[in-house]
């Protein structure tokens, strides 16, 4: 019964919140007219009735708030009532309003993107069956998994521990369905491995281990996902379709599950193809090698139920060790541990989840740092409206229920900008997740957020709320309502250093150091893109590909090549064309040969005079790459296998095996086989790896004589380089329809080379914006407290004529100096700070006029912003008005 | 003012549903009729009528409803719920034994115990 009633209540109250209230205002009433009417009765007139009744009924706030907490459920409708006037209190100062609600969704947007990237690459389990019991072998020394292919199968079949043994390793081949010939990523795994880890097929069948019949037996594949979505438009009936793989035939007999990318995290590929299919796959089989690791890039399996990840690290050891016993010189026994097989183990989940972890750290670090400065602020308000909390105080109103007020407002902000924050993110991770920096390599990394990644944000955005809510708490606990309304004036002690200084200086410090650093980054990269790289990228376009792929061997290649320089010159508009087997500034690495002296005889390495990178070419590539032939002569097509050794070299290498570029020229050294080559030409210095490395020395030698079937055509044109892609392609697809080519500019291949520095520019910048925002609010709060407290004063002082430099100096004398000390600070830790990104980002130096003017500028824009509100409003400071609410 | 005696903690309510059981009251009647048979010994002060009026209202020891008053005001009328009558009773024997007791207490002479 009284339950019930109680709920009744309850929900009339929630059902019609402002009704009862009027109810109530209304009974008062009549009960003051009733008394009225007594003591009108008693000969009093009306009016003065009306008066002594109302005194005689005394504190109608105070009985009005008990009535409403003796009414019951009135939880809600204080609520109701703190958030409409909260709502009211935050649209009437909309400076603090919009300063926080920024400051929030920038930090609480940035804790979510944070964690759920830690939460999708660190703590969410791998998307199979069972990824509790999933471990991958790994050796502790290198934390690499890679194992001989005879050795994982001792493995597999000699160990007590695990399910199933299984291994993959990636590979890339030349995909050709009908149309567009294209370069595919295969995860070419073992024949146990989809049923070892219970993955079920999408379409068709997944691959079994009764496929295999050793080498080349087994010539199907199992679509992805994505693949099958992106590359078959979700066609069912691809199951059974014959297609090229490297020019060889193989059927595809499914599609893998929606979500499942194999077992690495990053890895997104094309298809699955079974191990066995190596030597089509890649051009040479390894598979009986025992001694040469890598063609198993990881073994993983299900342990048995019982079995702890150490128990299964020392079985595993012993049949090493056996194994080592056994075939003394190709196995060496390494102690292994069994690690997560997502990261690759230890390998890339140790730096990950430490990068992560402290990247989180940081987040909340500036969440925290962003809920003091809020906090500060909100403190300021809480000064400003001392005399309306002294007066509801006085009037009868509950210290509790002028916090739980003050608490409404702040979680109501953080609310607010916690909302925007997480729709902010939530753009910023789907954008991530389908980001691909690398367009060669398919990274695939699934940072869906899930509900923890909510759950936390909503938990962030409270404790907020509470956190910066807090800071006002003991200001309004020590208000003393008789002395604020009668001096209008908090007492503070105003301490010489505080606690909120200090921090205010560290703040604006980071801040000043990430300003110089990112500027000096930005200034950094936009030095690299019209940088000297000793070539010129721009107006050159490359089409890269892998004859292999197409099927060529032996002769075919040469010809090949042959017949694409003729078909791209043909092209109009073509200045230049030629072939190089690895483009610098792009994706990979140079090959390195060591040379010795003419006359060495003893070529062991250690004899070695150099070992300079190695460019395979063919004639015409220094003219298609923009490269100054400074002395002798280009190649050309008559440097063939059957003429003299010969070779281009460029000024480093001169200097350092010759002495000077023009002894070189003519001279001779020798290679690793023994041959003699003559430097036939001195070519400019150039650029090959990366921007910042130290000048390397290279050489240049004639494709014919140095065979390589991975290349790329280097076409230069005077017009616009993208523009010839098409044309290229046409000729390229004349030739060989069955080619997978890939066409890019130079200039665009080169992004990769310069995403380090754009990453550090970026991330930099978007560390700085925070750290700005940061030291805006700091700074805003502390000049908004200053001003707000002295505000009287300030009027006085206008009043009796003191002028407008002297009012600023009082308020925001202290702020001011607070930013200076920062910044000064800050720009010299960010000068130490620019010899560590010079290993990132080109040519970085703060020893440059316009990044020194560049912080400057910042650093006073910061100020101005921050301190233009309160300036403001203590210039506005009228003596008539303030004295008036007295 | 003398004759005005303090009212104990928790007879308000006593008091209130005392006048109320006589008839049906509006919140001021029920503080003259208090006034009245108390013959003006016991004076509620008049705010704090109102938040025990609410909660014996939402004890469901009274009911309220909005009527006219003998001077033709609009005013809210209390009467008693059945819980309510029983309440009283039991807290009016309460009341007695305790004035009882505390009677006898204070009546006792030296030497009596």
């Amino acid at each position: 019964m009284n339950v019930l009633d109680r709920l009744r209540s309850l929900l009339a109250r929630l059902l019609a919140p402002a009704r009862p209230d009027a109810d109530l205002d209304e009974e008062l009433r009549s009960h003051v007219q009733l008394r009225a009417d007594d003591l009108e009765r008693s000969g009093l007139d009306r009016r003065e009735a009306e008066r002594r009744a109302r005194i005689e009924f005394g504190g109608h706030l105070k009985f009005k708030e008990e009535s409403r907490s003796a009414i019951g459920g009135t939880f809600w409708e204080a609520l109701g009532q703190d958030l409409r006037f909260a709502a009211r209190m935050l649209r009437k100062s909309r400076s603090f309003t919009a300063v926080a609600v920024v400051t929030l969704a920038l930090t609480i947007g940035a804790n979510t993107v944070v964690f759920a990237t830690l939460n999708a690459l660190i703590l969410r389990p791998l998307n199979v069956p069972r990824p509790e019991s999933l471990y991958s072998i790994h050796r502790i020394n290198d934390k690499s998994g890679n194992v001989s292919y005879p050795d994982y199968i001792d493995l597999r079949d000699r160990n007590h521990s695990f399910e199933d043994l299984v291994g993959f390793k990636i590979a890339q081949a030349g995909l050709y369905t009908g149309d567009e010939p294209q370069r595919a990523w295969i995860l070419s795994v073992t024949g146990n491995y989809f049923d070892a880890l219970g993955i079920q097929p999408h379409l068709g069948r997944m691959l079994h281990a009764s496929d295999e019949h050793g080498p080349n037996s087994a010539p199907y594949i199992v679509l992805s996902y994505a693949f099958w979505h992106a590359r078959f438009h979700d066609d069912p009936g691809v199951v059974g379709r014959v297609v090229q793989v490297n020019k060889h035939p193989y059927t595809i007999v499914g599609v893998a599950p929606r979500g499942f990318n194999g077992t690495l995290l990053f890895f997104g590929p094309d298809f699955f193809a079974p191990i066995v299919q190596q030597e089509q796959l890649e051009g040479a089989n390894d598979l009986d090698a025992r001694g040469l690791r890598g063609s198993i890039f990881q073994s993983l399996g299900h342990l048995k139920p019982g079995v702890t990840p150490q128990q299964a690290a020392e079985d595993i050891n012993a049949i090493s060790v056996d194994l080592q016993r056994t075939y003394p010189r190709e196995h060496e026994h390494l102690p292994v541990a069994l690690w997560r097989p997502s990261l690759y183990g230890e390998f890339l989940g140790g730096p990950m989840r430490a990068f992560l972890t402290a990247l989180m750290l940081l987040a909340a670090l500036i969440l925290l740092a962003a809920c003091a400065n809020l906090g500060s602020l909100f403190a300021a308000r809480a000064a400003d409206r001392s005399r309306e909390l002294a007066l509801r105080l006085a009037l009868g109103a509950g210290r509790g229920r002028l916090l739980r007020q003050l608490f409404t407002e702040a979680v109501l902000v953080s609310l607010i900008g916690g909302a925007a924050g997480v729709v902010g993110s939530l753009v910023l991770l789907r954008g991530l997740s389908v980001w691909q920096p690398f367009p060669r390599f398919p990274l695939s990394v699934p940072l869906t957020p899930d509900a923890s990644v909510y759950a936390v944000a909503l938990l962030l955005t409270l404790a907020s709320g509470l956190i910066f809510g807090a800071v006002p708490v003991r200001q309004v606990l020590r208000t003393d309502p008789y002395g604020v309304i009668k001096a209008g004036l908090l007492r503070g002690e105003a301490r010489r250093v505080s606690v909120r200084d200090v921090l205010l200086v560290a703040q604006i410090a980071i801040c000043a150091l990430l300003v110089t650093s990112s500027i000096v980054a930005v200034r950094g990269l936009s030095r690299s893109l019209h940088g000297d790289f000793g070539f010129d990228p721009r107006g050159a376009i490359l089409a890269e590909m892998h004859l292999e792929m197409a099927g060529y061997r032996g002769d075919a290649v040469p010809a090949m090549q042959r017949r694409m320089v003729d078909a791209m010159e043909s092209i109009p508009g073509v200045s230049a064309v030629g072939i190089i087997d690895w483009v610098p500034l792009t994706t990979g690495d140079y090959n390195g040969t060591f040379v010795f002296k003419d006359d060495a005889v003893d070529l062991k390495r250690a004899n070695s005079v150099d070992k300079p990178a190695l460019f395979r070419v063919s004639p015409g590539y220094v003219s298609a790459a923009g490269i100054t032939v400074l002395a002798g002569r280009d190649l050309s097509w008559h440097d063939d296998e059957h003429a003299p050794s010969v070779s281009l070299v460029n000024q480093a290498f001169a200097k350092k095996v010759f002495g000077s570029e023009t002894a070189a020229l003519g001279r001779f050294f020798k290679q690793r086989d023994g041959t003699r080559t003559q430097v036939v030409g001195v070519v400019r210095d150039g650029r090959y790896q990366s921007l910042t490395e130290e000048q390397l020395t290279a050489i240049y030698r004639p494709l014919p004589q140095s065979q390589s079937s991975e290349l790329s055509l280097v076409v230069r044109t005077s017009g616009d380089p993208e523009a010839l892609a098409g044309a290229i392609r046409a000729r390229l697809r004349g030739l060989d329809p069955g080619l997978p080519t890939f066409i890019q500019s130079w200039s665009r291949a080169m992004e990769l080379v310069m995403f380090p520095s754009r990453v550090a520019a970026v991330a930099l910048g978007l560390l700085g914006a925070m750290a700005a925002l940061l030291s805006i609010t700091g700074i805003f709060g502390l000049a908004a407290y200053s001003v707000s407290r002295r505000l009287k004063e300030l009027g006085i002082r206008i009043a009796l004529g003191a002028e407008r430099h002297e009012v600023l100096q009082a308020t925001l004398a202290r702020p001011l100096a607070l930013l200076a000390y920062g910044s000064v600070a800050g720009l010299l830790l960010g000068i130490l700070a620019s010899r560590v990104l010079a290993v990132i980002v080109y040519q970085a130096t703060p020893r440059d006029p316009q990044v020194l003017a560049g912080v400057v500028l910042v650093m006073l824009l910061l100020g101005l912003v921050a301190t233009w509100i309160p300036a403001r409003r203590a210039l506005a400071a009228d003596p008539l008005v303030l004295l008036r609410e007295e | 003012m003398p004759g005005e005696a303090q009212l104990l903690q928790g007879t308000l309510d006593l008091l209130i549903l005392k006048a109320v059981s006589l008839g049906r009251l509006h919140g001021y009647g029920i503080l003259l009729r208090i006034g009245q048979i108390s013959g003006q010994a016991l004076l509620v002060e008049q705010g704090a009528l109102y938040p025990a009026l609410f909660r014996l209202l939402r004890q469901g020891l009274l009911k309220a409803s909005w009527g006219t008053s003998e001077n033709n005001r609009r005013a809210k009328f209390y009467e008693l719920t059945a819980t309510g009558r029983s309440r009283l009773r039991q807290e009016t024997d309460g009341w007695n034994r305790l004035a009882t007791a505390i009677a006898s207490v204070l009546a006792a002479q030296p030497g009596e115990a």
